[in-house]
């Protein structure tokens, strides 16, 4: 295979994984490292790499439309990035520290979790539990307006989310992911934020928490740029494309079907890892 | 509820759109740099595909900067697309910066306190993360 081939391959199929990921909701990430390691054969090193980059990209790149609706909070992300960056500088070193088949095995729970996240409802939950006094003093509150109606809203148990975004940190330095089913947690299940508010305001932090990992990933050479162009060029166009198609496509479909695909190359990575094929 | 301090500086709805133009440029730059050095990259004549299923780790001419910067006004392919990657990373990188000097004209020392913590980390990371 020449260069040139394979380069196109792995455009095409980040593309299609950047297209599902946005379709799914799951992100990019998730769906390329599997690919490229089980597919490609490509060591999961530079797969986890070539992904982080992309993050990076499809993060800023969506949060462009974001912050312009008005919909993100600017100082509640900031404020759990104090938990994601240091996460995911944690995360980066585990990487270097863990072996290949440990990381293949975390990062097939990490899928699973994913899949199985997607099936599950995100529903409202109304203001049943008292803002806390730290949501109080680091002003974590604000409003947004839909449908011509104002929605104002209070970050509730606070710690418990600065925990879990630790924890969402790590695992996205850990395995160059956006992590963002478990950023969504925090917001929406731990602080009750509204998810329009988590949702835009999650995609906004992870660019952030990937930037913070990358250092370490780029003076350990673990992000080659010829690998990094097509995925991250691949990622970034199927994603866009995919926001697009958001609003006709038949989302409850697709989304089973692939949750599926998720669920078996999560199993897969499982597998690889514990027979050491990874 | 309390509300933040915002009798100074730029308004939040002025900061998003301050944040969203600086994102909008970082990305387009970094891409545009990508397809560039990827277009040199591919039209290298002894090209051969990069052996990925084992890892030796990027050359470390790869991780100077200065290294990068001389590379790519030699038109090497690979400097320019390692630039547009440092360019990408430093897209959200400089994003937290702005927030920093939004917050400082907002008089919010607060989240001048917090956003300063992110960038420090965040500059830890580039700077002294391979140590």
């Amino acid at each position: 295979m020449t260069a040139e081939t394979f380069t196109a391959l792995i455009f095409l199929t980040s593309l299609l994984a950047g297209l599902l990921g946005a379709l799914t909701g799951l992100g990019g990430g998730v769906i390329i490292v599997p690919m490229l390691a089980l597919v490609f054969k490509v060591d999961l090193r530079y797969a986890i790499g070539a992904s982080l980059i992309s993050v990076i990209a499809t993060s800023s790149g969506s949060a462009v439309a974001y912050v312009r609706q008005g919909l993100s909070n600017v100082r509640i992300g900031m404020f759990l990035e104090v938990a994601t960056t240091l996460g995911a500088l944690l995360g980066a070193y585990l990487t270097l520290k863990i072996s290949t088949h440990w990381i293949a095995i975390i990062f097939g729970c990490v899928l699973m979790y994913s899949a199985a996240s997607s099936f599950r409802k995100r529903r409202e939950h109304p203001g049943t539990i008292a803002p806390d006094r730290m949501a109080t003093s680091l002003h974590l509150s604000g409003s947004y307006t839909e449908n011509g109606v104002r929605h104002d809203y209070v970050a509730r148990r606070v710690p418990l989310g600065f925990g879990i975004m630790f924890g969402a940190g790590t695992l996205s330095g850990l395995l160059g992911i956006g992590s963002g089913a478990v950023k969504v947690l925090a917001m929406d299940m731990a602080m009750r934020l509204p998810f329009k508010v988590s949702t835009t305001t999650s995609n906004f932090m992870i660019g952030v928490t990937a930037a913070a990992s990358a250092g370490v990933y780029l003076a350990r050479g673990y992000i080659d740029p010829g690998l990094a162009l097509p995925v991250m060029l691949g990622v970034l166009a199927g994603s866009l494309l995919g926001s697009k198609l958001l609003v006709k496509a038949p989302v409850a479909t697709l989304r089973i079907v692939f949750s599926v695909v998720i669920l078996a190359l999560g199993a897969e990575m499982i597998f690889s890892g514990a027979t050491g094929r990874l | 509820m309390q509300q933040p301090p915002q009798h100074h500086g730029p308004t939040d709805m002025q900061m998003d759109a301050a944040i969203a133009n600086m994102l909008r440029f970082g990305i387009s730059l970094a891409a545009t740099l990508m397809i560039l050095g990827g277009f040199y990259y591919l039209r290298h004549p002894t090209m051969q595909p990069a052996d990925y299923a084992h890892f030796h780790g990027t050359s470390t001419d790869l991780h100077n900067l200065g290294k990068v910067l001389t590379g790519t006004r030699l038109a090497d392919s690979t400097s320019v697309l390692e630039l547009g990657i440092v360019l990408l990373i430093a897209t959200p990188v400089a994003r937290v910066a702005l927030c920093v000097v939004d917050f400082a004209r907002q008089r919010d020392k607060l989240y001048v306190a917090v956003s300063f913590f992110v960038l420090m980390v965040l500059l830890y990371s580039l700077f002294r993360g391979g140590r």
